[in-house]
């Protein structure tokens, strides 16, 4: 599988606190991977890195065979092919809208590539009906709810229709119908080119969106492998604070199990 | 915790709800773009010489000397408010009285120490006022008021992203025009975090606080606000680079100047030199 992402051996830090440590990792053109981690696993400042909002102090980040680094970035050509090509999407989707209409935040990316009017109005348009966002399109960002935000600040990347998207907790804070509408999108991108990274601490979107998982623990790689395999191994699950136990009691017997949250329900032997 | 005394509720409830009003006021003048989609005189006319014009009205309110030609311009002021669907009810509360106050205070230290001819002499203090101190304070009053209404008409009458368009095709750097947007777009944040914190800070404060109680809270939660909003305004800078910022203001709308706008800004100009003249 080509190459869309090579990290290796990456460290970073906030002034003196670490954030990530010697980590590598490989993304493939076309893949789906999640980022698992507890916070401040340093899933976050991974996705910045990928996004070339932030620098790695030691180690090196290539994107389909480029260095990305702060030089390279400052280059006009490279940094607007670069940006059209890669995408994030912010956790806090008030962070990522600050433009006056929905109409208008979508139109930010394309205008900052410098396409055509034309072409502006005309993706802006099928973005917005493809994210059943036209009805919105002349409300300011601000005044929506969660869900409607979470959904602009995905129109405004997609609409640039990006190789790689970057998506940092797609579905936290987001109630459920809101969820399985993002889940339902992800789950559309499946066996097209485009690569997905999906930072979370969500373990029951893992396998809807992902088909294959890193599992980070203090800003280094821990595991590797397959939602079915990762999500198995409870002992992994419990190292990187995935899982807690759970200590209740049945008829007066005290015990304790891995509890995984997200369940409605859960049912274990005694 | 202080013991439950009226004084206390009302000075209690009158610092939340000013500082609540505060950021009612400050949000609602920030994101209200009602005036600009309206159908007015300064909407009329491209933003570039919106800028230009209302700029060089500023510039002649600084430069004018005479009180009768302030006057004026405030007068004009007004009048191209009125024609431009900007509320005056919204100047008076936003602008007028806010100005009122503080350049109030500030002027009326000359009112006392210039001398000249006596006006009154003020009980108590046994200070005299001189008519020149009165001209001198009314005169600073009304500069600021004057600039200040200028500058309000033009932000509420224009969209804020058309305005830093404007500045940056009027050779404004490049950096300059980011960190107006950014400005913009932090003290919105500031004040939706500020907002929050109050919120969650009633919902865990039970009883009363005193007043010392109150004033070392209120410090605090300066500090924190501070601190939340750099990194909420860092993050944003982020996503806006993510998206391919690189200075440069892009919008749908392209700026054409028309035989309007060349009219409005030759009004513009010609007014501006003329209140110099009169007023020098």
């Amino acid at each position: 599988m080509a190459s869309t992402f090579e990290v290796q051996n990456i460290s970073f830090s906030y002034e003196a606190i670490p954030a990530l440590c010697g980590l590598t990792l490989h993304i493939g053109e076309g893949e789906r991977v999640a980022l698992l981690g507890a916070n401040g696993s340093g899933k976050s400042t991974l996705l910045r890195i990928l996004d070339a909002l932030y620098f790695p102090s030691a180690g090196s980040v290539t994107f389909k065979g480029d260095t990305l680094t702060e030089k390279r970035l400052q280059e006009e050509e490279f940094s607007l092919k670069f940006r059209r090509r890669v995408a994030l999407v912010f956790q806090n989707p008030d962070v990522q809208l600050f433009n006056p209409t929905v109409f208008d935040e979508v139109a930010y990316g394309p205008l900052q590539m410098q396409w055509s009017k034309q072409d502006v109005m005309r993706r802006v348009e099928e973005t917005l009906q493809f994210m059943s966002l036209a009805h919105l399109r002349d409300r300011p960002p601000y005044r929506l709810s969660g869900g409607e935000k979470k959904r602009v600040a995905l129109a405004s990347v997609l609409v640039l229709d990006p190789e790689v998207l970057l998506l940092d907790e797609p579905t936290a804070t987001l109630d459920p119908k809101s969820q399985s509408q993002v889940v339902d999108l992800m789950q559309q991108w499946k066996g097209t080119a485009k690569s997905v990274i999906t930072a979370t601490h969500q373990l029951e979107i893992v396998e809807d969106i992902a088909d294959r998982v890193y599992v980070l623990e203090a800003g280094t790689v821990i595991a590797e492998g397959t939602p079915s395999e990762v999500l198995s191994n409870t002992e992994l699950l419990l190292r990187a604070n995935l899982i807690h136990a759970h200590r209740h009691s049945h008829d007066g017997v005290v015990h304790s199990h891995p509890h995984l949250h997200g369940h409605a329900r859960h049912e274990h032997e005694h | 915790m202080a013991e439950e005394d009226p004084s206390l509720v009302s000075r209690h409830s009158f610092l939340e709800s000013t500082l609540r009003g505060f950021t009612r006021a400050v949000s609602k003048a920030l994101l209200s773009e009602h005036a600009a989609t309206q159908s007015g005189l300064l909407q009329q006319l491209d933003p570039r010489v919106r800028v230009i014009g209302i700029l060089a009205l500023v510039i002649s309110v600084i430069v004018c000397r005479r009180l009768e030609a302030i006057a004026a311009l405030l007068l004009i002021a007004i009048a191209i408010a009125v024609a431009s669907r900007v509320s005056l009810s919204s100047l008076a509360k936003r602008v007028w009285l806010v100005i009122l106050g503080f350049s109030g205070m500030i002027a009326l230290p000359a009112l006392f120490l210039t001398p000249g001819e006596p006006l009154f002499t003020a009980p108590i203090l046994h200070l005299s006022a001189s008519v020149q101190g009165m001209r001198t304070a009314v005169l600073l009053v009304l500069r600021v008021e004057t600039a200040a209404t200028l500058t309000t008409v033009l932000v509420l009458s224009t969209a804020w992203t058309h305005i830093l368009k404007a500045l940056r095709s009027l050779h404004l750097p490049a950096e300059v025009v980011t960190m107006l947007a950014m400005t913009h777009r932090y003290v919105f944040l500031l004040i939706e975090t500020a907002n929050q914190m109050f919120e969650s800070r009633q919902s865990r404060t039970v009883g009363i606080l005193s007043g010392s109680e109150q004033r070392k809270m209120t410090a605090r939660t300066a500090g924190v606000l501070l601190s939340k909003s750099i990194e909420l305004s860092h993050e944003v800078y982020l996503a806006m680079l993510s998206r391919g910022f690189r200075g440069e203001v892009r919008l749908l709308t392209d700026f054409h100047l028309r035989s309007r706008d060349y009219v409005g800004l030759t009004a513009f100009i010609f007014t501006s030199f003329l209140a110099v003249w009169i007023g020098r």
